[in-house]
């Protein structure tokens, strides 16, 4: 499997970057994530507001792809298991969020049942 | 393009499908898209993720094993998230988003703890990783973790707390009002900040890291206790804002671009939701946040009631209802809690079989989260259209024929325009006022949240109907069928 030896062997190179420009760096990401939020969630309708807590909801437990980092390398055995738990808690937070923000504006349609 | 890059490229994906998700929940029809949209985007990530360097690495020494783990948490997370969500019902979707918010905070917890962990495996050389791990920049990793787990741990215990309050546990019925609270709540944050202080220069200290969470986990209770149940729309989205800025705080912790923009995304719609609740509840957050009210002695309950109220009987506001070409419903919190949406549905529909045209008024606060009040109506099948917005239906009350206001009060207390003195002076309200009759639904003369007398019900146009939400409408539309 040539694909798979591939993406293996690229575990050695890991970027290296001084801590400072990496803070300011994810620092830029958060604050223009922030502005593009503002501007796109004030458009929303209040009657839609419901869906939007919860289906922003849902969006938090991204916090999953920080669980699978941790857990994945199972570097040692408290992180995984801290990893794995982490892991299940945002994926009752993102397939519950999801689900409920379905069934909320399931209703707002007319043609259901 | 390295592998890496093609990671980097998914989590992009996967960031512009939660931006479209967001921008397309402006519309009933749009909104299930940008559903389905969202939850592409995070398994797009959350696949991307599996092919991260970490998870390679332990492909490489431990064969399967880390797949098969990651895939039993998810399956065991999903799980238990889908029953839940299935079996609750649309009446008790406030807490449902309550409790799964706290769901996400405390994941954040356990990521920044898992890669603390992680850190002080590799700098103490136990673990056989070998050169692929990153060493930390420690000062920010540790600010970074430090407010991971604070953030998190307030909302995890915060949410659980609004969970119980919203469910009506008996012991939480009551909301804490130990006159200590404020001088408890200062020393547990100082010591909070003091240790996080401590854990950020001694990151390698990880006790310090626990000791944060658990003052942190005190303090999310203690904040959470005092606030009444009329506040609690604003402390949803402020819990929800939480653990969006939590994830952002992971992503710092472990370098991480998507969590970092998801994160923040979700922190901005929380807090645009925050403002938007207290504004249309005239507090200011700390206000909802650090005490009730304050002192309101301003006009005297007596003083404008006294022999102005006009009470009526079911069969006397059918009269006048039978009379109306149009009929504004105009629904309140006291109606979210009497579950009288279906009762509601049903004068409607008596209503509009009479070719009254019946529509409905929601004030951004009705109900116990953002928005609720329309979702509770269109679970009992009252169509989108007809539920209008305060500033859209403000226009139309003088050429209303009857308002019919079941359970709501502060939120349609003209004091808030006319008197400048008045606790809920500039407060946005629905102008019922101006209808030609204005019909009230209420169990007694009993102030509101604000504790103040409202005006309204000693009005020449008001007619009060002193009964239980849901019994005063099933009376009523029994009236209008005989009648």
């Amino acid at each position: 499997m040539p694909f798979l030896a591939v993406i293996l062997a690229d575990t050695a190179t890991v970027a290296t970057e001084d801590p400072a420009t990496r803070f300011i760096r994810l620092l830029t990401v958060f604050l223009l994530a922030m502005w593009v939020g503002f501007e796109v969630i004030t458009k929303v309708p209040q009657r839609l507001h419901t869906p939007l807590t919860s289906g922003s909801n849902a969006i938090s437990g991204i916090t999953a792809v920080g669980a699978i980092a941790v857990a994945g390398a199972l570097a040692s055995s408290m992180g995984s298991i801290f990893g794995l738990v982490a892991l299940a808690l945002a994926m009752v937070n993102v397939v519950g969020g999801f689900v409920v923000t379905h069934r909320m504006l399931d209703m707002f349609n007319p043609k259901k049942k | 393009m390295t592998p890496q890059a093609w990671i980097n490229l998914a989590y992009l994906a996967a960031s512009t499908l939660f931006i479209v998700a967001f921008k397309m929940m402006s519309g009933p029809r749009t909104a299930v898209r940008g559903n389905y949209l969202g939850a592409a985007g995070m398994v797009i990530a959350v696949v991307a993720a599996c092919f991260e360097h970490n998870v390679r690495d332990g492909i490489m020494r431990h064969g399967a094993w880390p797949l098969l783990l990651l895939g039993a948490a998810t399956v065991v997370g999903g799980g238990i998230g889908a029953t839940m969500a299935l079996r609750y019902p649309m009446t008790g979707m406030p807490q449902m988003v309550a409790l799964l918010n706290g769901f996400g905070g405390a994941a954040s917890v356990f990521v920044a703890a898992g890669e603390l962990w992680n850190m002080g495996a590799r700098s103490a050389g136990t673990t056989d990783a070998g050169a692929s791990a990153p060493l930390a920049p420690w000062t920010q990793f540790a600010i970074a973790t430090a407010l991971t787990g604070l953030i998190g741990a307030i909302t995890f215990w915060g949410s659980l707390v609004a969970f119980a309050k919203l469910e009506e546990l008996p012991r939480f019925k009551k909301a804490w009002t130990n006159p200590n609270r404020h001088a408890i709540n200062l020393g547990l944050a100082i010591t909070t900040v003091l240790v996080g202080w401590g854990f950020i220069t001694h990151p390698d200290w990880d006790i310090l890291y626990w000791l944060l969470v658990v003052l942190a986990s005190v303090l999310g209770c203690t904040l959470t206790l005092p606030i009444g149940g009329a506040d609690m729309p604003v402390v949803i989205c402020l819990l929800n804002s939480y653990s969006g800025l939590a994830a952002a705080a992971a992503g710092f912790v472990i370098d991480n671009n998507v969590l970092v923009i998801a994160g923040s995304l979700v922190g901005a719609s929380g807090l645009i939701l925050t403002a938007i609740m207290c504004q249309a509840m005239n507090r200011s957050l700390v206000g909802v946040l650090f005490g009730g009210l304050g002192t309101t002695t301003t006009a005297n309950a007596d003083d404008v009631y006294a022999g102005k109220v006009k009470s009526a009987s079911a069969e006397e506001i059918a009269m006048v209802l039978e009379n109306a070409d149009r009929v504004v419903i105009v629904p309140g919190y006291g109606l979210a809690v009497a579950q009288a949406q279906h009762a509601v549905r049903e004068l409607a529909n008596a209503l509009e079989k009479r070719g009254i045209t019946v529509e409905y008024a929601i004030h951004p606060v009705a109900g116990r989260m953002p928005g609720h009040m329309n979702v509770l109506l269109a679970e009992a099948d009252i169509p989108y259209e007809k539920l209008r917005e305060m500033d859209d239906i403000n226009p139309t009350f003088p050429e209303t024929d009857v308002a019919i206001v079941i359970g709501a009060n502060d939120v349609v207390n003209p004091a808030a325009r006319t008197d400048p003195t008045s606790p809920i002076a500039g407060m946005p309200i629905l102008d019922v006022d101006k209808a030609k009759t204005v019909v009230v639904v209420k169990r007694s003369l009993s102030p509101g949240f604000a504790g103040i007398p409202n005006p309204l019900f000693a009005a020449d146009n008001t007619l009060m109907y002193f009964a239980d939400g849901k019994k005063a409408i099933l009376d009523l539309t029994a009236a209008l069928q005989q009648g």
